[in-house]
This record gives structure tokens, sequence and C-alpha cells, in this order.
């Protein structure tokens, strides 16, 4: 029709190749995150996961709408970028795309909630679903939910709760320090920390809380001083990226050799990063479990995936769930154009993921309830390892159905 | 120098009138008239208004570099903190009841602007060259350092939302859709372009001119070559508060990103692209990068590999960016003797072409092998599928591309010869 | 007091590692008038190119070669690149460099991908040195401080003792006057460069394993270094030091000391309003020193440049 739509269609074109096209209805699937850039391994890491659990748990078993269609992953690169999101978010909706993708980063996040609120009132005849898969800021299922939006991910709140559980039950822990990189997600994680632990363990000394310029300290050695000075017993932290490696590293370079909690301490080179000296003190909080494998199936899931994407790791676990979920809804509702069904169907809906067990996509405020995990780094007893480096994490505390009934002020309001 | 400095304002109102300084004009806004026409889609309309935005933007950067001399590695502020401002104005309409028609608000947003510009142009002016580009990257890092800890004004990691339809009704339009706002934008475009062709056009503009070329010799006739770059650094910081204006509401959301060093630093590369020494430089240059940014990310990873390759090769080979190339053609075209040079031009058009293309290809072929998923060779390029990982692709692509370099090579002592010609005023006919 | 004693010396490590990147910067600008936007660049090429070797043949050999292979880069890119530009003036051979930053980048992550590099010291130096009230202190770390200070020496003893070290010194002063003297030749030029990169390279080569070997590592860097030589004063080694000492402390003890601007607010009298979120003054009222840290410097760079342009050792006006 026009010249822009035959550049972006020739581009749909060129990805579709890869993917070896079959002649079924595609049913597609904007992933739009960081895919060049600083971020990009992270959006990488995700893109394959969709990809895997699209092939393997949704179109090789003919699971959407009987087998007469099938899911398509068309990537979209944001930069990390809110303005760049909402361009991409834009020529997504223009290609006829109905469901969005995206997580990395709950700036990006709050930009596409809003954007799609205002996106589905402006134009009632396009409306969208968000699926969030990765971004956790509490607010997004809170304050700031809106019924487009369906968070996949445990919120940085719920992951807390599980990682705060495991810190009160271990009665050596008397002495907690809590760093984190100053902005939300961090202010977020740090406010958890406090709350759950005066709750559950109104002992424990919180011997530090304090937040550092997010991706701006080169050197994190004073903190990792002030870290021994407290004599902390261990360390919270929301890091994640560049500044992950960097306190960690400094942390246990400066003679620290208790635990230190963390979201994402893994995979992306972080846990190549931390090698030897990471076993046994670095733990994770996260939603499902790679080691051990929760069952047969979720081993054979995890091998194939290994197999295709050995250079990358299978990180974040509840990003498979977001395909096989959106099938299920969407084989409930008859079609794949009548989203706003579509999202009411996803409302409430239990489900059995792949990794993460009994999932339920809870209707009050759209956040995934499901298995959490608090895992710690080996070198032994893995099945799979992070970043081919012999390291991995193993779930050490599982919690099914995590913060099930956890409160939430999200007003839903339904059209 | 003296008679020059004594009348340029008539100078200058006497261009204005003619026909040929109105015709470009008159053309462009026609131009930006008829492109939703054709380019119907919100997301083209987004890529457009993103267009119009940067060339606002650009524009209000050139004043600096090119027409000032002062080279800055932290205009986004001005554009960022006028912004923000629009951003917060917005909102007082949609909570506070503020009665403000939106297609007023860049207004606001550029007054923001030119005040933060009058403030930090108190002290970064006194000096051009290097202090006032070490002073700008300073005052760059610090404001954008500031927006993640003065979470009140600038919303933090996240940013500041807005919604631009809550304001009162304008001519019946509430800028719902995209094609009202791409009007609001244009609109605003010509005016900010219009108005910024005139101030180049000003005494204050051309002294500018005179205080970029020589400092010394503009203080001997009596100009303060600090208040000349005080007030160039003014103006330019009203045009950049009016392109964040415009970009609060096109996209409804500011955030860190519309501050910090990346994009003070893409703002460098556009108008540098772009051309430095022409005022349609920074238009083209932000029309090229739109594209590349946009186009190119779609259909490569390393788009912005060769955005590095083509500025540095740019710096290097064509110092007057895309505007410079088209102008070094005025003169054969002045001596009607660009026919010349179309021969040869199309010559090489192909084996450059090829060669580019190629290259190209040689790199997403290795890329593709470093970083592609193991076990998955098939990469499909210029609409070929094959298998990255074997040597048949890679060496194809090496050959080519040596072949069609060493075409090139023999065209160009012939480009040469044409060009010379070209330009050579005789009348050997 | 232990702890001061701590910051003391991890202040010396980052403030001598920022003087490694700050002498060859300086040294390029006082021959050539450049600044080398993408001086951190080069650093970052140095962290890579180690940690490449060091996979083969160990740490040792990268420490060796790595600086070799930035400094011929340096030079190459000098004289292919840098000297066409020349010509043009040195506002566009800012722009040339500041290209040249975001292209290495971009090679870099085409070559190592985006992840960070798994790139450590090397075994022998994996211990503790000594350890001050249950801190310990890095042998490498021991390893870096008198590396840093190894350089500084030779750089000091070739300055003052040898005939190249009395022109670039007589470049500081009367740089019109060397040139017409004939020293403005292009070898020694590319020469410099090279020199300046490779020294660039060399603290690439012994941060990575410290600070991370990642394709943000240039930019992490890359204007503090601006930053400390602008302080310091363009063209003066002395100021250079000084300067990179005095960030080096300054951000360590930002970092270390966590200074309340509540305390700060109430201990000259003022009443912490009762629901501090939702008060306009928020952020003033929960700021602490370690969140402006890394802001410090670019503080300190504008006020030096507004009193005292020159900086604080610079013989001569930028």
């Amino acid at each position: 029709m026009n010249k822009f739509k035959t550049l972006l269609v020739g581009a749909v074109v060129a990805s579709l190749a890869a993917t070896a096209a079959m002649a079924q209805e595609k049913v597609r699937i904007a992933f739009i995150d960081p895919l060049s850039g600083p971020f990009a391994s992270t959006g990488n890491q995700g893109l394959s996961i969709y990809r895997h659990a699209v092939d393997e748990l949704v179109n090789k078993k003919g699971a959407l709408l009987n087998g007469s269609a099938e899911f398509e992953i068309v990537p979209f690169d944001n930069k990390i970028s809110a303005k760049e999101s909402l361009i991409q978010l834009q020529v997504a909706i223009d290609q006829g795309i109905r469901f969005i993708a995206q997580g990395a980063s709950s700036g990006v996040a709050n930009a596409i909630t809003d954007a799609v609120k205002k996106h589905n009132k402006r134009n009632p005849d396009k409306q969208v679903i968000f699926l969030n898969h990765s971004a956790v800021d509490p607010a997004l299922t809170n304050d700031k939910c809106n019924f487009w939006h369906f968070r996949f991910d445990a919120n940085a709140d719920i992951k807390m709760d599980a990682l705060t559980d495991d810190i009160a039950n271990n009665p050596d822990i008397k002495k907690v320090y809590v760093i984190g990189q100053d902005y939300s997600f961090g202010k977020a994680v740090a406010a958890a920390a406090v709350r759950f632990l005066k709750e559950k363990r109104p002992d424990i000394e919180i011997v530090g809380n304090e937040l550092h310029p997010i991706g701006k300290v080169k050197d994190f050695t004073p903190y990792a001083r002030k870290v021994i000075a407290a004599e902390a017993d261990a360390v919270i932290t929301g890091n994640w990226g560049g500044d992950m490696v960097g306190l960690g590293k400094a942390i246990m370079g400066a003679g620290f050799t208790k635990p230190i909690y963390t979201y994402y301490g893994a995979t992306s080179g972080i846990t190549a990063n931390f090698g030897d000296q990471g076993d046994g003190i670095v733990k994770l909080a996260g939603a499902g479990q790679v080691n051990p494998p929760l069952s047969a199936e979720a081993e054979a899931f995890t091998t194939s995936y290994y197999e295709k994407f050995p250079e990358l790791d299978l990180g974040q676990p509840q990003m498979a769930n977001v395909a096989p979920m959106l099938a299920v809804a969407i084989n409930e509702v008859g079609n794949a154009d009548d989203v706003k069904a579509i999202a009411y169907a996803l409302e409430g809906m239990e489900f059995d993921g792949v990794l993460t067990g009994k999932t339920i996509m809870r209707e009050s405020d759209h956040q995934a309830i499901q298995t959490l995990t608090v895992q710690g780094q080996t070198s032994e007893g893995l099945t799979f390892d992070y970043d081919k480096s012999g390291h991995g994490m193993v779930a050490e505390t599982i919690v099914e159905l995590a913060s099930l009934n956890s409160a939430t002020t999200c007003k839903m309001k339904r059209p | 120098m003296t008679i020059a400095s004594k009348t340029p304002l008539t100078a200058g109102t006497k261009r204005l009138i003619s026909l040929s300084t109105v015709l470009p004009w008159a053309f462009a806004a026609l131009f930006l008239l008829i492109l939703p026409v054709v380019f119907q889609t919100s997301s083209a309309l987004t890529i457009m208004n993103q267009m119009a935005i940067t060339i606002v933007f650009a524009l209000s950067y050139n004043m600096l570099l090119g027409q000032g001399g002062m080279l800055s590695f932290g205009h986004a502020v001005y554009m960022g903190i006028g912004g923000f401002f629009a951003m917060h104005v917005l909102n007082m309409v949609e909570y506070q009841g503020l009665w403000l028609p939106l297609p007023l608000l860049p207004i606001i947003g550029g007054m923001f602007g030119m005040l933060f510009a009058f403030i930090i142009g108190s002290f970064s002016t006194r000096r051009a060259g290097t202090v006032f580009a070490m002073i700008s990257l300073g005052v760059g890092e610090l404001i954008a350092a500031c927006s993640i800890i003065i979470v009140v004004f600038f919303g933090g990691e996240e940013g500041i939302s807005g919604d631009r339809t809550m304001g009162p009704e304008f001519f019946g339009m509430d800028f719902a859709s995209q094609s009202e706002v791409y009007y609001l934008t244009v609109v605003w475009l010509m005016i900010a372009a219009i108005l910024m062709y005139l101030f180049s056009r000003t005494p204050i503009g051309r002294i500018a001119n005179a205080v970029r070329d020589n400092e010394e010799r503009a203080e001997f006739l009596g100009y303060s070559q600090r208040n000349v770059r005080w007030i160039s650094f003014i103006v330019s910081g009203f045009f950049a508060g009016v392109a964040g204006s415009l970009f609060a509401v096109n996209f409804e959301i500011l955030t860190e990103e519309n501050l910090n060093l990346a994009t003070s630093g893409s703002i460098l590369l556009i108008t540098f692209l772009g051309g430095v020494g022409f005022f349609i430089g920074p238009i083209i240059g932000a029309i090229v990068f739109t594209l590349l940014q946009t186009v190119l990310g779609l259909y490569t990873e390393i788009w912005s590999l060769y955005l590095g390759i083509l500025f540095v090769a740019s710096v290097m080979f064509f110092p007057g960016g895309f505007a410079g190339v088209i102008a070094m053609h005025r003169r054969p075209l002045s001596l009607g003797k660009l026919h010349l040079l179309t021969g040869p031009y199309l010559k090489v058009a192909i084996p450059a072409v090829t060669s580019i293309l190629s290259l190209a290809a040689v790199l997403e072929i290795l890329f593709h092998k470093r970083h592609g998923f193991a076990g998955d060779g098939a990469m499909s390029l210029y609409g070929i599928t094959f298998d990255s990982h074997g040597y048949q692709a890679l060496g194809l692509a090496i050959v080519i591309a040596a072949i069609s370099l060493f075409l090139v090579s023999r065209i160009t002592p012939e480009i040469k010869a044409a060009w010379d010609e070209a330009n050579h005023a005789g009348d050997d006919q | 007091m232990a702890l001061f004693l701590v910051n003391i010396l991890d202040g010396l490590v980052t403030g001598l590692l920022l003087f490694m990147l700050c002498s060859g910067l300086t040294l390029i600008f006082s021959m050539m008038g450049v600044l080398n936007f993408a001086h951190a660049s080069f650093y970052m090429l140095g962290a890579y190119f180690a940690y490449q070797i060091s996979t083969v043949t160990g740490f040792w050999m990268g420490l060796l070669v790595a600086p070799v292979i930035v400094g011929v880069i340096g030079a190459l890119i000098e004289r292919y690149g840098l000297r066409r530009v020349h010509k043009y003036g040195h506002v566009p051979e800012l722009i040339f460099t500041f290209g040249l930053a975001l292209l290495i980048e971009e090679v870099v992550q085409f070559f190592w991908g985006k992840s960070q590099m798994a790139y450590s010291e090397p075994l022998a130096l994996d211990f503790a040195a000594f350890s001050i009230a249950g801190n310990s202190f890095p042998a490498y770390k021991v390893f870096m401080i008198f590396m840093a200070m190894g350089l500084f020496l030779v750089l000091l003893y070739i300055l003052t003792k040898t005939r190249i070290g009395m022109t670039i010194q007589a470049a500081l002063s009367y740089p019109e006057t060397v040139q017409n003297l004939g020293h403005n030749v292009p070898l020694v030029f590319m020469c410099v460069f090279g020199v300046g990169t490779a020294m660039a390279g060399l603290a690439g080569v012994i941060a990575g394993p410290v600070l991370g070997t990642f394709p943000g590592m240039a930019l992490q860097l890359g204007s503090i270094v601006f930053v400390t030589i602008v302080i310091g004063g363009l063209g003066s080694l002395w100021g250079a030091l000084v300067a990179s000492l005095i960030i080096g402390w300054l951000q360590t003890f930002a970092a270390a000391y966590n200074v309340a601007m509540e305390d700060i607010l109430t201990a000259i009298g003022f009443t912490k309003p009762e629901n501090i979120w939702d008060h306009p003054l928020q952020d003033l009222w929960t700021l602490t020193l370690p969140q402006i840290g890394p802001i410090l410097p670019y503080l300190l760079m504008v006020f030096v440049l507004v009193l005292r342009p020159q900086g604080l050792m610079g013989k001569r006006e930028t």
C-alpha cells in the first residue's frame, strides 16, 4: 500500500524465512526488548526462551486452536529506550500485532503499560494486550495496574517474601546489609526487605540500607568495605548487569564469605565472573527453577534449549509460560482477534508451567502466582550450568504458589 | 567589513522578500502537508513526527556548532528541560484545570529551555573551543545524574508521563489521533525552522559567524564575543525546549534518556552527518539518521556499527556532511556542466553499491557466525538463505567485495577528471 | 580509623589507575593539541586484548603484548585517520575522536558480544596481601599500585632526563617555538599517539580484572578521564597526578561515608516533615553523600573551569 509498509513487510518476510514458514494462520507476538546495545544479552536471552517455548510447547504440539494456527515471535529492538519502545509498539500495532511482550526494565514497562492503556482507549477497534515477562516493579500490579497488563514474573515483593523466608530460617543471620541501585526498583527492593525482615525476624538488625547511583559506580570497593565493617551476616541486593558483577566481586574480594542474596546474580556473564568465589555465597530468588529439573518434561525442555542455544542461558524460567498461557486463552475464546475476551480468559487462569509448576494469573491484579525458589550458586550436582562455566544455580528453598494471598492496592477498571 | 556591519538588516530584509527565498519554504510546507496522505499508518506518522522533532533539535544544535562554532556535548539538557516542564504543564492542564490549548505548549517548553540556557550560558559561553565543550560535558552529566536523584521533578528512572488529550479542544481537535499530532508537529517545525533561518540572517546571527571565524577581529569591531555566543546559546536553548515540548506531546513521556550524554552525542552525530556549514544540513542529517535508525534497525542487529563507520568516514572524507557533498555540485551546476558528471557517476554506481553491500555482507556473516545460535547456521541476506558457518558464503562475499572495490578504484580517476573538468570555468565545451 | 586507612589505600588504587589513563591523554594533548575523546576506548581495547591473550597463554603474556597491540592500533589511527582530520582544526579533531569512541565500542561488541568477559587476576596474585580489621586487601591491588608508580617514575625520567622528553616539556610552555624548531614532525606525532594509547591499553590490562571487562567500560570511565585532566590542567603531568588522586579519594570517600542530608538539615535546626514521601523536598531530605558521589568530579570540573580555566596546575589556557 505504501512504501514504508512494504519495507516493514519485507523485514518481516526476511525474519520469517529463518523460522521456516508454514501455511497455517500466524498469531504474532511482538517481542519488544533491547536486542542491540549494552543490554542486548538480556533481550536475546529472553527472545531465545520465547522462541523455544513457542516451538516446543505450542507449535510442535499443535496447541493453538487445534493446530490450525501457530505463534510467531516478531522481535523489535527497543534499545532499552522508552521512546524507541513506543515507536516499536506503534510499528507492531500497525502490522496488526495484538500481543505485545516486553520485560527488560521497569521504566520501559511503565511507558508501555501507559501507552497501551491510552491506545486501547483511543482505538477500541485495535486493542492490544501487554504481556510483561520480567519487569518486576511492584507498582505495575498495584497503583499503576491496568486491565491490559499481565505480569508473568514474580514481582519484587513476592521475590523478597521468598528470599526473607530463607533468611528467617537461618539462625546464623543476625545482621543484614541491604544495598541497591538508586531508582524505583532498587527502592522497592529495599523497602520490601525492611518490611519482611521486621515481620519475620524482628531480632535481625539491618546494619546498612543504602542506594548507589545506577550504572555509574566504577569501583564498588568502598561499599564492600562498609559491608565488612558493619559485620553483616548477609547482603541483600536487587542489582543487575554490570552493577551486580561489580558489587559481588568487590564484596567477595574484600573477604566476605557469607551469603549474598540477589535477584539477578546469575547468567549473562555474571556466573562466569563470580566463578569459584561465588560458590556457596551467591543466592538468587526467582520464579521457577532449572536445577534440579522439576520434571522429565522440564529436563527435556531445558536440554533441547541448550542444544539450540548453547551460547545463552535459560535464565528466566517464567518466560516459558507466556506463549503457552496465551495459547490457552486464545483456545478458550476460539479466535485470536477478540483481544478483550482473550484478556478476560487470561484473568484467573490456572496453568501448569513447565519450569514454574502450578501457576495462577491472579484476577485481582494480573500478577502471576507461581513456584518461587531461592537458588544457590554451586558447581556440584548441576544438571545445567550457566555461562558454560561449570557453575550454576540449584534450587535450595522451594515455595509453591508463593504469596498467593498477598495484598494488592490495585483497583482494576475492566472495560 | 564595516559597511557590512552597518547595513546587514536591510540586506537581510531584501533577501527575505525575494521569491527564491520564499519558494523553498512554500515547497517544504506543501510537501509536509501531502506526506501523511502517502504514509497513512500511525507508525509512519510517529516516525515522521520523530523526524520533525529531531530536525528542530538539530537545527537548534547547529546554531551552536555550525553558526557559533561552539561544540556542545550536552545539548540534550535544554531539550530535556523544556520537555520536562512542558510535561508538568500538561499534567497541570489535566489535574489542576489550567487552561492551555495543546498547540501553545511548545512556547512554554521553549521558555524554560531558554531560561536554563540563560543561566548556564552565563558562565559556559565565556570561552569557545575546548573549554566550552568541556563545560557542556560537565553540565550535561550533572543534570542527567540529577534527573535520577531529583525524583519529584524528573520522576526518577521511569520518568514522568501525561495525557495530551485532556486539554481544551483546539478547533475541534483533541489530538487523540496521530495525524492531528502530526499537523501540530509540522506546523511547529515550520515556525521553528523559519524563525531559526531568520535568526541566522539577523545582524546578531551574522556576527555569530564572525565570532566563530575570528574572535579577536569581531572584538575589534566592537562586539563582545561572549555576549554574541551567549545570545546564540539562549536562542538555541529556546528551540531545543520547543523540540522537547514536541517530544512531550508526541510520546507523552519524558525520561532520563532525554537528558543524557547519549542523546547529546547523537545530535552531534546527526548534525555533523547532515553538514554543519549549511542551514539545510541538520535537516538532511535528521531525516537520514531517523530513517537509518528505524529502517536499518529492522534489518540488522549491527546497525549502530554501520552508523559509527559512516560517521567516522564522514568526518575523515566529507567534513561538510551530506549537505557539503550536495553543495559541491553547485559550481558545476552554475557552470552548466553537471551533465559531465552523470556519466561517470552512473558508471561507478553499480560497483560502489555492490562493494558496500558485499562489505556489509562480510560483516553480517562474520557477526552471525560469531553470535548466531549454534546449530542454526541458516542465515538469510538480501533474500538469499545460506549457511553462515561454511566458508563459501563468506568467501563469495569477500571476492565480490574485492572485485567491486577494484572496479571502483579503476573508475575513480575518471570521476576525478570529470570533476576537474566540470569545475573548470573555461568554455571548452 | 582502620576503615579510614583502608579507604585511603582504595582511593590510592583508583587514583593511580586514573592517572595511568590521564598521563597518556595529557601526553597526547601536550604534543598534538588533540583532546582524545576515544582515550578510554583504547583502555577498553587493552582489557579485551589482554583477556583474549590470557585465555591462551595466561595473564602475564597479556600484560606484555596487549599494550603493544593497542599502541600499534593507536599509531595507525593517528597516521591514517587523525592526520587527515588535523588540517580541518581542533573541533573536527575532537569530533573525529568522539566518533572513534562510538566506533570502537561497536567493534568490541561485534567481536566479543555484549556480556561481561570472565577476565580475572592471575592466580599468582589471587590472595589477600594483608588485612585491616577484617578487610582484606588483595595482592593484585598492591601490584596495581606498584605498576602505576613505576609508570609514573619512568615517564618522569623520560620527560626530564631525555631529549625527547625535553622536547615535550618545551612543547608545554612554548608550543609555537618548538614547532618552529622543526620538532613538529609527523613521526613524533604518530609515536606520541601510539605511546599514549599504549599506556591507556596498559591501564586496561591492569584494570580489566578489577573493574570488569565489558562494552560499557570505556563510556563509564571516558568522561571521568577527561574531567581529571581538565581539572589538573591540560598538558600537565603533575597536574594529572594530583587531580587523579583527588578524584580517586573524592569518589572513594564519598561512597564510604553515609553523610545524610537529613542529619545536616536537622543539625542546623530544620525538622523533618512527617510524611516525607509526599513532601516536595523529599529528594533533598533523603539525599546522601554516596548518591551524589559520581557527580562530584563534574561539579568540581565546572567550578575549576569557571574559576581557573587553565586547571589546577596548567600552564596555559586551553
